[in-house]
């Protein structure tokens, strides 16, 4: 009775050919969200989440990344590292929509908030000028923002934060996508406002069916809203689970980590910081399991050999260790 | 606040400068080596008509009251009078300003038209071949004096391949076209006589070329840096996700965003452009303001000097101001 | 540039420069070396002009006029059959004499009121910063010429207009570093143990933008020969025996159609003058001081 996935990400890698050794910051991951699922994607800063995130609308600029797998996407499963420039250019904010973590900075200074929103609404669905408008008009106030219609007229700057982060998250809904990227849309916000926002969008995105990958490293966050967590840790996952399992019987030596931390993260904004040790330079990882340097129940192969991925059940694990525990 | 207010704000904080530009003219012109009765009236005129001219001209009077007279002056209208014709320079300017006027504004235009795509073309092409060469091209512009340019230009394109005229507005076989707006694009064009619209845009189009290079060199370099600036924002990010084609990226939502810089660094320029003027309009025997300025200083015509560096001074802080409002337009953060 | 490329502790000793410091910075920036190269070709041309010159540049010889390059003249010759290579080379004299005063002149009373500005603020402060905006209302150009003109038509005149147009400059940047080195422990300190404010600002505050100053004055030198250069070609600077480029070229100008080569080589020393100062300017600019960036190219 699982749903059909609606993304197939396969053996993605991601890397960055600048000066010194390309460093992959993603490495041969493998990851399925399904139709309608809120799917969370948690990990230290630096993990290559966001990566990840801008790697499956194909937006880190070309040169420096280089991206190799597959990502396939929609119920045809279509490839998008196949698909050219126009066709890429029609699944974003169109199919595939993203919302990111600065309020502040997403949205052009210099442009008012209907005029970057129609722009969006009439690309995608061809509609003329007076539509376009009614139609965000419509999705500001599902939003909940009071007043939508002076809300259109005005520039990014005149309005706060959380108003910012609703504006982007009606242009992300504004055209129906099928899946939504949000890429911790909630850490630049106050903590009121961030059990608002998240609220909104877990009501509009479960009412409207679209699936969602919601990336953060706020776990008490993720646990609130999201169906299915995936672990990741320097490129790679370490573990995927369905939330309650994940939170009841953390597998991975990491995410145990993670959960001891939580108590920082009452307050705002607090980065994970309770496991000793440092997130590895992607330039120059560990062999083996990329924990290893700083887990507490490293085993002699660790060091040597990539654990794979094992399920029990919905519960996967990449860890030696893994389920016997 | 509204915009007039914002520009009538922006007028009311010119009047300081106005004074201290007329100021400093006005004592320039007295640090003037020798008697200014003398420099009017000839090096061979008696005593009594010295003492007659010092008296008519106020020369007698302290200093303060003079500058109070010459501020009269020039709110008149009157800004001396030439040495070398004995006419009112006003009158002369009037006959000149507009050759000037549409010189400058075709070299706008130059700038606009080159330095804006090249610009973009950088940053675009960031670190690639075209990039260096608008680098190289925009290092030689700041380098290259005005006048020399000019002479290269008139021994390319006029001497040794001949495809453009090397002096005046227009060629002798044709006559001005009658004096609406005084440029002879536009009067050409008013008169339905493209023949000599051709024909005076052939003649503008090294003058206009040559005092556009500084300024081109400058506003690229500009456009490339605030460009590749506002190309590494979030709101990029954003609109690239939301699947707006790479020209609406670049060129409308990046672009819009390093106006605002650029407009800054344009209106700083606008010195460049007046006093490369003067330069220009020598080589290119153009009878403008700056033609007419160099023949003052052949013959040391003081009043005609200090007339149009007064001029033109009050015509930068002018265009300073206008930039001033065009940038509250293009920037919405600026709440007049 | 052989000790550029020395590697350290071959004999025993540390590589000089020393890696990381500012001269092995720029040493390692293309755009630096090549502009370092042409001042410093420039410069030696300058010191060694009589050396180097083939002729004396102001050696009248009526039977050798307006000759076309050739290898007895490599720049060809002016209406008098003086040797233009040998002025061009001594106009390098001049145009590096242009340069450092106008520099020193500019450089120094810019910084000085605006150090003192800066430090002092208040009525002296406005005051100051008023007359620097005044001068700043006038195009470069024109206000020099203006005070050209006023003073009287010669090359002293002439550089003494170009630095007082370049004065403000230097005093914005100046009052802008003040500001900030006024709030610095060590001023208070030294303020507070006594001592005046005349000698704070010459031993505490200049010192400590100099820095910046150098990196503005390496820009603005380019910009000074171009002014200098236009006021002798309007005949406003030196005058025509001098073996100043703007000057040749003023009258070389005539000659144009006929002896191409008469106003073109002077022009290109000029030309080539300024690239480099203005690539030496924007690596140090680069090197030294990120802040300065976007105020120009």
């Amino acid at each position: 009775m699982t749903a059909p996935p609606i993304l197939s990400i396969r053996g993605l890698s991601v890397a960055f050919q600048s000066h010194g050794p390309p460093g992959r910051v993603v490495e041969n991951l493998d990851l399925t969200l399904r139709r309608g699922e809120i799917l969370g994607l948690v990990g230290e800063s630096g993990c290559g989440k966001s990566v990840l995130a801008r790697s499956i609308l194909r937006l880190l600029p070309a040169p420096p990344a280089r991206l190799t797998g597959e990502i396939f996407f929609g119920e045809n499963l279509e490839n998008l590292m196949a698909a050219g420039p126009q066709r890429l250019r029609a699944v974003r904010g169109g199919e595939i929509s993203m919302i990111f973590q600065e309020p502040m900075t997403s949205l052009n200074p210099v442009f008012t908030v209907g005029r970057q929103m129609t722009e969006v609404v009439r690309l995608h669905t061809g509609a003329g000028r007076a539509k376009a408008r009614k139609v965000c008009r419509d999705f500001l106030a599902s939003v909940k923002l009071p007043d939508p219609e002076t809300v259109l007229d005005k520039y990014p700057h005149q309005l706060s934060g959380g108003q910012r982060q609703r504006v982007m998250i009606a242009t992300a809904l504004s055209c129906g996508p099928k899946l939504l990227i949000a890429d911790e849309p909630t850490t630049a916000l106050d903590v009121t406002v961030q059990s608002q926002v998240l609220a909104l969008l877990n009501d509009l995105t479960r009412a409207r069916g679209v699936s969602t990958l919601f990336i953060s490293h706020d776990l008490g966050v993720v646990a609130q809203l999201c169906d299915r967590v995936a672990v990741m840790y320097s490129g790679r996952l370490v573990e995927l689970a369905p939330a309650e399992s994940l939170f009841g019987r953390p597998a991975h030596p990491y995410t145990r980590g993670l959960l001891e931390a939580i108590p920082i993260l009452s307050a705002p904004r607090a980065e994970l910081l309770a496991i000793p040790g440092q997130v590895p330079n992607p330039a120059d990882p560990p062999p083996g399991c990329r924990f290893h340097p700083r887990c507490g129940q490293r085993l002699d192969r660790c060091a040597r050999e990539v654990p794979a991925l094992t399920a029990q059940g919905e519960h996967w694990v990449a860890c030696f260790n893994g389920h016997d525990r | 606040m509204s915009l007039m207010e914002f520009v009538f704000r922006r007028l009311a904080a010119m009047i300081p400068v106005v004074i201290g530009v007329t100021l400093c003219m006005f004592l320039i012109s007295h640090a003037i080596a020798g008697d200014p009765a003398i420099m009017i009236a000839g090096p061979r005129a008696s005593a009594e008509t010295l003492e007659t001219i010092r008296r008519t001209h106020g020369l007698d009077q302290p200093l303060y009251k003079q500058y109070f007279r010459y501020l009269s002056d020039i709110s008149r209208g009157y800004l001396g009078e030439s040495i070398r014709n004995r006419r009112p320079v006003l009158q002369d300017l009037k006959v000149f300003f507009p050759a000037t006027l549409e010189l400058t504004l075709a070299s706008m235009l130059f700038c606009l038209l080159l330095g804006l795509p090249l610009g973009v073309l950088a940053a675009v092409r960031r670190n690639r071949l075209a990039d260096h060469l608008t680098r190289l091209f925009s290092v030689i512009g700041v380098s290259t004096p005005v006048f020399w340019l000019g002479l290269m230009l008139l021994l390319l394109f006029y001497r040794h391949l001949d495809i453009l005229p090397g002096s005046g507005r227009i060629s002798v076989q044709f006559a001005a076209p009658s004096a609406v707006t005084g440029l002879y694009l536009v009067d050409a064009l008013l008169d339905g006589d493209l023949g000599l619209f051709r024909d005076a845009a052939r003649h503008i189009l090294l003058p206009a070329f040559c005092l556009s290079y500084v300024y081109l060199a400058i506003i690229t370099r500009i456009v490339r840096s605030s460009l590749i600036d506002s190309l590494e924002q979030d709101y990029i990010v954003t609109a690239r996700a939301n699947g707006l084609p790479e020209w609406r990226v670049v060129g409308l939502h990046a672009f819009k965003n390093s106006l605002i810089p650029t407009i800054t660094i344009v209106g700083l320029s606008f010195g460049e452009l007046l006093g490369g003027a003067i330069l220009t309009e020598t080589i290119f025997n153009w009878p403008g303001m700056g033609k007419y300025v160099v023949d003052s200083a052949n013959y040391l015509d003081y009043p005609a000097i200090m007339a149009v560096a007064l001029v033109s001074s009050l015509a930068y802080v002018l265009l300073n101001l206008l930039v001033d409002v065009f940038y509250a337009l293009v920037n919405p953060q600026i709440r007049y | 540039m052989p000790w550029s490329i020395r590697k350290s502790g071959i004999d025993g000793r540390k590589a000089w420069p020393v890696p990381g410091s500012a001269l092995w910075l720029l040493l390692r920036n293309p755009s630096a070396v090549a502009g370092g190269g042409i001042v410093l070709f420039m410069a030696l041309m300058a010191v060694l002009a009589p050396w180097l010159a083939p002729y004396d540049p102001n050696a009248l010889n009526l039977a050798a006029r307006l000759q076309a390059p050739s290898l007895a003249h490599w720049f060809g010759t002016d209406e008098m059959g003086r040797d233009l290579l040998s002025r061009v080379v001594f106009g390098a004299r001049v145009s590096l004499v242009i340069g450092l005063v106008v520099i020193i002149l500019a450089g120094g009373l810019g910084t000085l009121a605006g150090a003192s500005a800066g430090y002092l603020g208040g009525r002296f402060d406005n005051v100051v910063m008023r007359v620097m905006d005044v001068i700043l209302s006038f195009p470069s150009l024109v206000l020099a010429m203006a005070l050209a003109a006023a003073l009287g038509p010669s090359l002293k005149n002439a550089i003494l207009a170009v630095a007082f147009t370049q004065v403000p400059k230097f005093a914005r940047l100046a009052r802008g570093e003040a500001l900030n080195i006024r709030e610095r422990l060590f001023i208070k300190a030294a303020r507070v143990s006594g001592f005046s404010a005349p000698w704070i600002i010459t031993r505490h505050v200049i010192p400590n933008c100099l820095a910046t100053i150098m990196v503005l004055a390496t820009l603005t030198v380019g910009e000074t020969i171009l002014v200098a250069a236009s006021l002798s070609f309007i005949g406003l600077g030196a005058q025509p025996p001098t073996p100043e480029w703007g000057a040749i070229i003023s009258v070389g100008r005539k000659f144009l159609l006929d002896q191409w080569w008469y106003p073109t080589f002077p022009g290109l020393f000029i030309v080539l003058t300024v690239v480099g100062y203005n690539i030496l300017g924007d690596a140090l600019r680069d090197v030294f001081d990120p802040r300065l960036r976007g105020g120009r190219l």
